[in-house]
């Protein structure tokens, strides 16, 4: 099996890090942080309509590329090199993709082509009281009326609400299983609530829903059909997030190498002390290693299979923590500088930890595998003896 | 997922294993899973033979040499399946994995043709004459001399660390033939008959109680100039050559093996209810996941420009080493006290065995330090350690 790059894939990878070399530059990054919003107007012009990297999965009949998980991720460790401002993931990786795998023809025109165009932004809620991607313990709940549904409840941890115009809710019904809902806001009866967290790169929001009025249009797809399909995106979602993860190691990797071959104590460059070396290579190896997870994750979402779901989760588990290894290390490396807010290193630290309860923690997603591999999950007994 | 190196070669995939299954179910069914190197060596000797007269021992090499001019990716699925296979380690594995591939790189017409057969065929068994008490890492350090004496080398000095000196034909020794000299100048590369008067071989029992490596006295030992490989004054060149083979694809087969390994500490922890403990399933997964990680490693090293030596391949020595030595580990914990008890006939169990034998997995064929070094130096280009 050949896992070299294709000449497009080749392509793909340097016209996205030329462009953000350009246009999502450090100051470009502060400058959207210090917004709130994390989002760049212009970037997500030139992602969507000069680049058309939403649609990268997406089919060719609606303005998409028709590629696969490999060739997304490529543009993935890209964004996470640079923590792109903009609401990427959200869009391309998690809301498009569950509108396509679920909306009727009428509803991939309204809400799936804006967002391959660039005219809209959406960002998925399919997260627990929490913030687990638990599908069974969503707040937001559906009831029929004689005319519909109604949708109560909240939706919290929402990742790319604050720069969103479409959120796709997850909702449950107490008898007809899961719903996606498309609700371009504002919409009556929806309160829509940045939230400020840890993370300032990649901002989340709220979503309170008090009596919404729902008709069959705004339901994606059939009432109480998603739960397959959503399984199905977190799922590429989860070895796409891996790709991510490595483009943020190794974004660590390189400032921090910089950074030691520059910055001098006892009259040498720190990298030339072992100590600093080892440190270094120690890194390399992580993210050599996290390279090859990642790309075991979208090699196996590409030939489905049963089997698939549980790589995303092993490769996702895998990345997650050499992300937040090497995000720590460039911290510890760079010194006192490196705790500063006006250094970059503190935002990839931030993304390596938020990115690991985005889609759910790496102990979760090996419990996951393990299950796959047949490894037996009843407790034992809680006493030593 | 079926990640296969080569699909294209499972027919060569049949072959090799069809020829290991009926040999290790048949007349060599005594040596499948054997993992040691000293224990029943007339049988193993016989297997080496064998190896050779199907063709199967140095499958990379050319055929006038006795082998098969198989491809990397043959040679990595030959390995994977003499792994599956259950076949016992190779006592010829240093040379054939070492001193032929360095024949074959820096030998002349003529000691290939009189040393490379009798590699092939099993009738030769070498050892590595490299680390002396005071050259390990640093192994331009070596002192063991040589001085020309007519058509002969007079070789005075000692080895250490030798693997397979107990029961070796041939050793190649790293040696200084240049009076006076300091480092990797003045070093050369002989070939020298380990069944001679000069020279003593001195067991050195392990941490697993088994005796694999030695001592190798020279002492007035003689090595015959034509069995010099490279010029005089050369072999540092030569040496670090064959450190590059050590540390190069002949690793990928083992993956095979690691998979045995750890599938077999999966079945302990449903078996013994090890696996109802989450921190252990936890730890199963990331040993799990590495595993996929080195399949991974090992395709984008063969899928990489030919020669071309990336970062994942830098890499290799020191994350299979650690994923190892975690098995290791985990296998302990898995087994737990069940683990610590010696076996009928003694020392213990092949899964105890496996943890006392990955502490050497991040010492030899270059410490994880001196791994780091090259990771940092190499591939990073950050200022090298001072030297001597």
């Amino acid at each position: 099996m050949d896992v070299s790059l294709s000449e497009d894939q080749r392509l793909i990878g340097e016209s996205v890090r030329g462009y953000l070399a350009e246009h999502a530059g450090p100051e470009q990054l502060r400058k959207a942080v210090e917004d709130g919003q994390a989002f760049a107007p212009s970037l997500w012009r030139g992602l969507t309509q000069d680049l058309g990297l939403v649609g990268l999965m997406a089919p060719e009949a609606l303005g998409g590329a028709g590629l696969g998980a490999r060739d997304m991720a490529l543009v993935l460790e890209a964004l996470g090199e640079r923590l792109a401002p903009a609401p990427f993931f959200e869009t391309a990786v998690l809301a498009l993709p569950a509108l396509l795998a679920l909306a009727r023809p009428d509803q991939v025109e309204r809400w799936a082509a804006p967002l391959v165009a660039g005219e809209r932004r959406a960002c998925l809620a399919f997260a627990d009281a929490q913030g687990r991607p638990d599908l069974d313990a969503l707040e937001a709940q559906l009831t029929t009326t004689p005319t519909g549904w109604r949708l109560d409840g909240r939706s919290r941890f929402v990742s790319g609400l604050p720069a969103s115009d479409l959120v796709l809710v997850v909702a449950r019904h107490p008898d007809e299983g899961l719903s996606l809902l498309a609700l371009p806001l504002p919409a009556a009866g929806v309160t829509a609530l940045s939230v400020p967290s840890l993370d300032p790169t990649r901002p989340m929001g709220e979503l309170a829903f008090d009596a919404v009025e729902v008709s069959a249009d705004d339901i994606v797809g059939a009432a109480g059909q998603a739960r397959k399909a959503l399984h199905d995106v977190l799922a590429t979602a989860a070895a796409l997030l891996a790709a991510e993860a490595v483009g943020v190691a190794q974004a660590c990797l390189d400032m921090t190498l910089a950074y030691v071959q520059e910055r001098k104590q006892f009259g040498r460059t720190i990298g030339s002390f072992q100590a600093v070396k080892h440190a270094l290579a120690d890194m390399v190896a992580d993210i050599e290693a996290a390279r090859s997870a990642a790309l075991y994750g979208v090699l196996a979402i590409d030939q489905g299979g049963p089997d698939a779901s549980a790589a995303a989760s092993a490769s996702l588990a895998w990345c997650l923590d050499a992300a937040k290894r090497c995000a720590g290390q460039a911290i510890q490396l760079h010194g006192g500088v490196g705790f500063t807010w006006e250094h970059l290193a503190h935002l990839y630290f931030k993304r390596a930890w938020s990115n690991a309860t985005f889609l759910g923690a790496p102990e979760r997603h090996r419990e996951h595998v393990a299950a796959r591999m047949g490894l037996d999950a009843t407790a034992p007994s809680s006493e030593p003896h | 997922m079926e990640l296969t190196y080569a699909p294209e070669l499972e027919a060569y995939r049949a072959e090799a294993a069809g020829w290991l299954h009926s040999q290790l179910s048949g007349s060599f069914a005594h040596l499948r899973g054997v993992s040691d190197h000293v224990t029943q060596i007339p049988e193993r000797r016989a297997w080496e033979a064998a190896l050779g007269q199907a063709g199967w021992s140095c499958v990379g090499w050319p055929a006038a040499f006795g082998g098969r001019d198989a491809s990397i990716a043959e040679q990595v699925i030959f390995a994977e399946e003499y792994a599956r296979a259950g076949g016992p380690e190779r006592i010829g594995h240093i040379g054939v994995e070492l001193a032929g591939p360095t024949l074959l790189a820096f030998g002349d017409a003529d000691q290939k043709a009189r040393l490379l057969p009798d590699i092939a065929a099993g009738r030769s068994i070498w050892c590595q004459g490299y680390s002396e008490p005071n050259a390990g890492s640093d192994l331009a350090a070596v002192r063991t001399r040589a001085w020309r004496e007519g058509e002969t080398y007079r070789i005075e000095g000692q080895k250490i660390w030798t693997s397979m000196g107990a029961i070796a034909d041939w050793c190649f020794v790293l040696c200084r033939t240049e009076p006076g000299s300091v480092g990797p100048k003045g070093l050369s590369f002989l070939l020298v008959r380990m069944d001679q008067p000069g020279v003593t071989v001195r067991p050195i029992r392990q941490m697993t109680g088994e005796s694999e490596f030695c001592e190798v006295f020279f002492d007035g030992a003689i090595a015959q100039a034509d069995d010099r490989v490279g010029a005089e004054g050369d072999g540092w060149r030569v040496a670090m050559g064959l450190l590059a083979f050590e540390r190069g694809v002949s690793t990928l087969g083992q993956q095979m093996r690691f998979r045995t390994e750890l599938d077999e500490i999966i079945a302990l922890a449903k078996a013994n209810g090890a696996a109802r403990d989450a921190l252990i399933r936890q730890r199963l997964v990331t040993a799990d996941t590495g595993l996929k990680v080195m399949r991974l490693h090992a395709l984008r090293m063969l899928s990489g420009e030919p020669g071309a030596l990336g970062p994942e391949a830098l890499t290799y020595k020191l994350f299979w080493s650690n994923w190892r030595r975690d098995l290791g580990e985990l296998a302990m914990a898995v087994g737990g006290r069940e683990a610590e008890l010696a076996v009928a006939g003694g020392g213990f169990s092949p899964l105890t065995h496996m943890f006392l034998m990955s502490r050497a997995d991040t010492i030899y064929a270059g410490t994880n330090e001196i791994q780091r070094n090259l990771i940092a130096e190499r591939g990073l280009g950050l200022p090298r350690e001072a030297r001597g």
